[in-house]
């Protein structure tokens, strides 16, 4: 049962209070995208051996969703993120790179 | 026979004689015992029958990893199946009873399968009764079920009680023998928060059993003093009677109490679940001894070594007189000398090793037992219990060169390390050539949420099985080398056994899985040890294969040609032994099982005879009884009322969410697919939800408060989530736009005041101009009624005249028995969900959940007028443009009139020509929603019909399972009032 700290209000929340949201930084496609786009938007998820980038909500706790770079195998968590923001921060990247030797973001 | 010592036994009281039955038999033991040896010191060998040959068995096994004498104990509400009676402890009036036998233990009809046993090899189900079909249904089916199986399944709930117990901690120990102890104490003493817990009644694991020297102490002191000094120090908390059964991610994990002074239906719980949090994991949980193969290793009297000398120490208990011992290691010697200490004869041990030399294997020649190296067991003879063995040379095919006469066998394969906690969270085990045993890998442990390790193991957990070497270990010192002689991997007993031995030669004696089983297995194609675990059922139920896992990974390896290490193993998954579910549901039953929401006028209708029904985690009246009535009585009463006269609903669990801020209508147009953003305040419009693949996710009527306020109404049971989307949208997609959003649905009561009459009883209690004039439909309006303030919402939901009030959540039921005195003279009556549902349905309105169901778009439900087209985005549009979306194939709404007038069966289906590609009739659509319709006399229904609005007046056909056929007309899904006149009264 994972801990996951909650950015927002600084808990380190265990998975009771947390609820999953799937992958983090998907870009939503409009209906002026292409099918291929859209297709890929709704159906295609990233399911990655190692780093993943995922959404979580706080949902017990402050209510806030949040962002959270982990590993799938291991379960080591490089960090957690408010979700304002598009792309992971480059501090978190380095993060990962440091302790992940060869990585690169998709 | 099987008997108890006139001395020894260091867990028993013989003062304190304790009464049981067993199969309904009376018998005694002592206080100390378990009922395995209770059951063994009155001679009874035979606790139960095998799985699927129903071959008699005995107790084989000290602890949680008996494979054989599962029982069924206790009766009624305490009654509970597959109990191991070797952690059963004895108790006064213990009713105990073997399992998977019929009509008795002694004379079991079910062991002619046991002469069947070359038709019902590994994976007979799949092979064996295919053919000819019905026969499998008649004949095989009925056999296998009644034969199949172990314990009975309660039949009532649960009599006993459970509870939770939270703990957190720096360091878990889990194992109390000599290197728990020691690690307990290395981190105690730093400072660190510690929680010990042990599964067995005492502290010490096999120490004291063995008779170790430790430090130079006797165990049995070294023991006392080590959990003296734990108990001292306030930073460490230890506890017997827990197994800890499952280690998790970061740190979480379950252990399981036993509280041995529960009585059944007492008080206090019978057992608790803890859940622990911790920082580091110390998995002292020892190691299993193996059995070897040789052919009748499963027959009664036949016992572990470790087992056999437990039995002894612990309880005074010997299986017979004249045992012997077979073993690849130097460990079972131990059980020869402790026999021999007893006073009991051990003829041979039989070593499989080629002549080697130790400090025990002296002691034994000095002792002037017998040894035979090089030897094996070529077959144990005897049927419900051991009478000899026939001794042969390891590397033979078993020609016997010399029978011996005994009671019984002590054999070891060699011991396993309990690697379960240590692997169940991830980390890895590699094999050990020289040991013969898969050890933890430290250089892969299960990390936690830092990356850091937080599984150690120590002591035989880790490989070392000696107590000097564990005493080290969990000291965290350098251990020192064993001084026992190597073992040598036995996996085959003797070598070349031939098939009948091998036929006779037991690896899982649980699943009855012999070594010609997994041979077997390998020969038809199962290569991975996961997929051979589930043809052979090796390996599976409540002993998940402790016993039988190494020994059947070998024999697997050698049929495949290949090294152990190359097969690998099958997963450790928790729970390392079984749990019982009320253990697992702990206070999460009854009342408590989850919370029950309730609206602030729940108690009046709980006094006025409501039926109550479930709708999310809300309790709603589904009608009102009044005398004898039954539920469809009040229904129809109840709807026909609110036609003609006045009706009123508690619509409090209706959601209420306010969404406020400057960007509130242009995230509202994102999140409907109708315009809400050009609502004037004062106004009223129903809208619909979608997810971002089109379908239809929720709705209901939402108002505009003012220049940037909305309060958007959704489904009772869909507000949380509903809210949650929301906020999802807001804070992860559009965090820059000013919205804010809240869910008041506990804040407001909110009653639907409907019918005829429904504006004479509001004017009656005064306040407001509700004419329809000042409030047309589809409009609300604030202010004062009855001295209470309220938001009038003008919106029908049944096609009558109809006001939605919304009032402070504690004025509700003021307000509710305002409404009923002032409406008495106009004939009030309250109704609930079901005449809701009746009259959302004669209108042809859908409802969420029965109309949809995550496939259905609003398109298929004729809402077309409620999708805007002038706007270029909202939530679902695009996926609606998908082509299957678009497919003019899809099912659509329909109305659906009985020839008869009967009611047609929810979900039925409508088949039209031919077949498809499996044989099946063709369906063409299906029922949603259908009712009797007091209103109409009739039967009534909604459904979704392929081209179904261009159908009107076709006749569907809806097959029964009867085999009858149902004839229903296709009609407008609008059966009443189609002009839509009486919701202007």
């Amino acid at each position: 049962m994972l801990i996951l700290t909650c950015p927002y209000c600084g808990v380190r929340a265990e998975e009771t209070e947390l609820a999953p949201g799937g992958e983090a930084h998907l870009k939503r496609v409009d209906p002026e995208g292409s099918p291929e786009a859209l297709e890929e938007y709704l159906f295609h998820r990233a399911n990655p051996k190692g780093v993943h980038f995922e959404r979580w909500r706080h949902a017990y706790g402050c209510g806030k969703w949040f962002l959270a770079a982990r590993d799938t195998v291991s379960m080591e968590v490089f960090g957690t993120y408010p979700a304002q923001i598009s792309e992971p921060p480059q501090e978190l990247i380095d993060t990962i790179r440091a302790r992940r030797p060869g990585w690169e973001p998709v | 026979m099987s008997l108890r010592l006139s001395q020894g036994g260091r867990l028993i009281d013989r003062s304190k004689p304790v009464k049981f039955s067993f199969n309904g038999k009376a018998l005694s033991g002592f206080a100390g015992d378990t009922l395995a040896s209770a059951l063994l010191a009155s001679d009874h060998m035979l606790m139960g029958r095998s799985f699927k040959y129903h071959r008699p068995r005995g107790v084989v096994a000290r602890g949680h990893e008996e494979p054989n004498a599962l029982m069924n104990i206790g009766a009624g509400v305490f009654f509970e199946p597959n109990q191991r009676a070797t952690v059963t402890p004895l108790r006064e009036g213990l009713e105990a009873a073997s399992q998977n036998h019929w009509p008795s233990l002694e004379t079991d009809i079910g062991a002619v399968n046991g002469m069947l046993s070359r038709f019902l090899p590994a994976g007979f189900y799949y092979k064996t009764f295919i053919h000819p079909r019905p026969a499998w249904k008649h004949l095989f089916e009925p056999f296998i079920r009644q034969s199949a199986g172990l314990g009975k399944a309660p039949k009532e709930a649960d009599g006993d009680q459970y509870e939770y117990l939270y703990q957190f901690c720096d360091v878990l120990v889990a194992g109390g023998g000599v290197a728990g102890l020691q690690a307990a104490l290395r981190t105690g003493r730093e400072g660190k928060r510690v929680l010990l817990l042990e599964q067995a009644a005492v502290w010490g694991g096999r120490a004291i059993s063995d008779g170790d020297e430790l430090d130079g102490q006797s165990a049995e002191a070294w023991v006392a003093q080590a959990v003296a000094e734990l108990e001292a120090m306030a930073n460490v908390t230890l506890c017997l009677n827990v197994v800890v059964s499952g280690v998790y991610d970061h740190g979480y994990v379950l252990a399981a109490q036993a509280l041995p002074d529960h009585l059944p239906g007492g008080e206090s719980p019978r057992e608790r679940l803890w859940r622990i949090r911790t920082g580091k994991v110390i998995a002292a949980a020892g190691a299993i001894e193996r059995p070897l193969s040789f052919a009748g290793n499963d027959i009664p009297g036949v016992m572990l070594a470790g087992a056999m000398r437990d039995y002894l120490a612990d309880f005074g208990v010997v299986v017979g007189p004249r045992s012997v011992v077979v073993t690849n290691n130097d460990d079972a010697y131990r059980t020869a000398f402790a026999l021999k200490a007893a006073g009991q004869a051990v003829p041979l041990i039989v070593d499989a090793r080629p002549e080697c030399d130790s400090p025990i294997i002296a002691a034994a020649r000095a002792a002037g037992i017998e040894i035979a190296f090089g030897s094996a067991i070529a077959k144990v003879e005897g049927g419900k219990r051991v009478t000899g063995v026939q001794i042969c040379a390891q590397n033979s095919a078993g020609s016997a060169l010399r029978e011996i006469a005994c009671d019984a066998v002590a054999m070891s394969g060699g011991w396993s390390p309990a690697v379960h906690l240590f692997s169940q969270a991830g980390g890895k085990v590699i094999w050990d050539e020289a040991s013969a045993f898969f050890r933890p890998d430290a250089t892969r442990p299960p990390t936690g949420d830092d990356g850091v390790p937080f599984v150690s193991v120590v002591g035989a957990a880790n490989g070392y099985l000696e107590a000097a070497q564990a005493l080290a270990d969990g000291a965290g010192e350098p251990v020192p080398d064993g001084v026992q002689a190597a073992i040598a991997a036995v996996w085959r007993m003797p070598a070349e056994a031939p098939a009948k031995l091998r036929e006779k030669t037991w690896l899982d004696f649980q699943n009855d899985v012999k070594v010609s089983d997994v041979q077997l297995a390998a020969r038809e194609g199962f290569e991975s040890v996961e997929h051979a675990k589930r043809y052979t059922t090796l390996g599976m139920a409540t002993d998940q294969g402790k016993l039988s896992n190494i020994n059947g990974l070998a024999v697997l390896g050698d049929a495949l040609g290949r090294e152990i290490p190359q097969v690998g193993t099958t997963t450790f998954r928790p729970p390392y032994v079984p749990l019982t579910l009320g253990t697992v549901a702990g206070e999460a039953r009854g009342p408590l099982f989850q919370p029950l929401r309730k609206t602030p006028m729940d108690a009046w209708h709980d006094s006025q005879g409501a039926y109550w029904e479930p709708v999310g985690h809300w309790r709603r009246p589904y009608c009102f009884l009044r005398g004898d009535e039954t539920p469809e009585q009040a229904v129809a009463r109840e709807v026909t009322n609110t036609r003609q006269n006045l009706g009123l609903l508690d619509a409090s669990t209706l959601g209420k969410i306010l969404v406020k801020g400057p960007d509130a209508g242009r995230f509202l147009d994102m999140l409907y697919t109708n315009m809400m953003s050009n609502l004037k305040p004062g106004r009223c419009r129903y809208g619909l939800m979608c997810s971002e693949n089109g379908f239809l996710m929720d709705d209901g009527v939402v108002a505009r408060i003012d220049e940037d306020t909305w309060l958007c109404h959704t489904t009772s049971g869909g507000a949380d989530h509903v809210h949650g989307h929301m906020e999802d949208w807001l804070q992860t997609e559009w965090w820059d736009w000013q919205v804010y959003t809240a869910n008041l649905t506990e804040q407001y009561a909110q009653i639907a005041v409907v019918g005829p009459q429904a504006r004479a009883v509001l004017e009656r209690l005064g306040g407001m101009d509700l004419s329809a004039e000042a409030l047309p439909f589809m409009a609300w309006a604030e202010g004062e009624l009855a001295g209470i303030p309220a938001r009038v919402f003008r919106i029908s939901f049944s096609g009558e005249l109809s006001f939605e009030v919304a009032v402070p959540a504690g004025r509700g039921l003021e307000l509710w028995q305002r409404l009923m005195d002032e409406g008495e003279a106009l004939g009030v009556m309250p109704y609930g969900t079901e005449a809701l549902h009746i009259m959302r349905a004669e209108k042809g309105f859908i409802m969420i959940g029965d109309e949809t169901d995550g496939t259905v778009i609003p398109q298929d439900l004729g809402l077309n007028w409620a999708i805007s087209k002038k706007k270029t985005d909202y939530m679902g549009k695009a996926a609606q443009a998908r082509s299957h979306m678009t497919d003019p194939e899809r099912w659509k709404l329909v109305g659906l009139e009985t020839l008869d007038g009967s009611v047609l069966p929810d979900g039925a289906y409508a088949v039209g020509a031919g077949e498809n590609a499996v044989g099946q009739r063709n369906m063409i659509g299906r029922v949603t929603s259908t009712y009797h319709s007091p209103t109409l006399s009739r039967g009534i229904a909604m459904g979704l019909v392929v081209h179904g609005p261009e159908r009107m007046g076709e006749v569907l056909e809806f097959p029964q399972i009867s085999g009858d056929v149902i004839k229903a007309r296709i009609v407008s899904p609008v059966f009443f009032d189609p002009e839509g006149e009486r919701l202007h009264g």
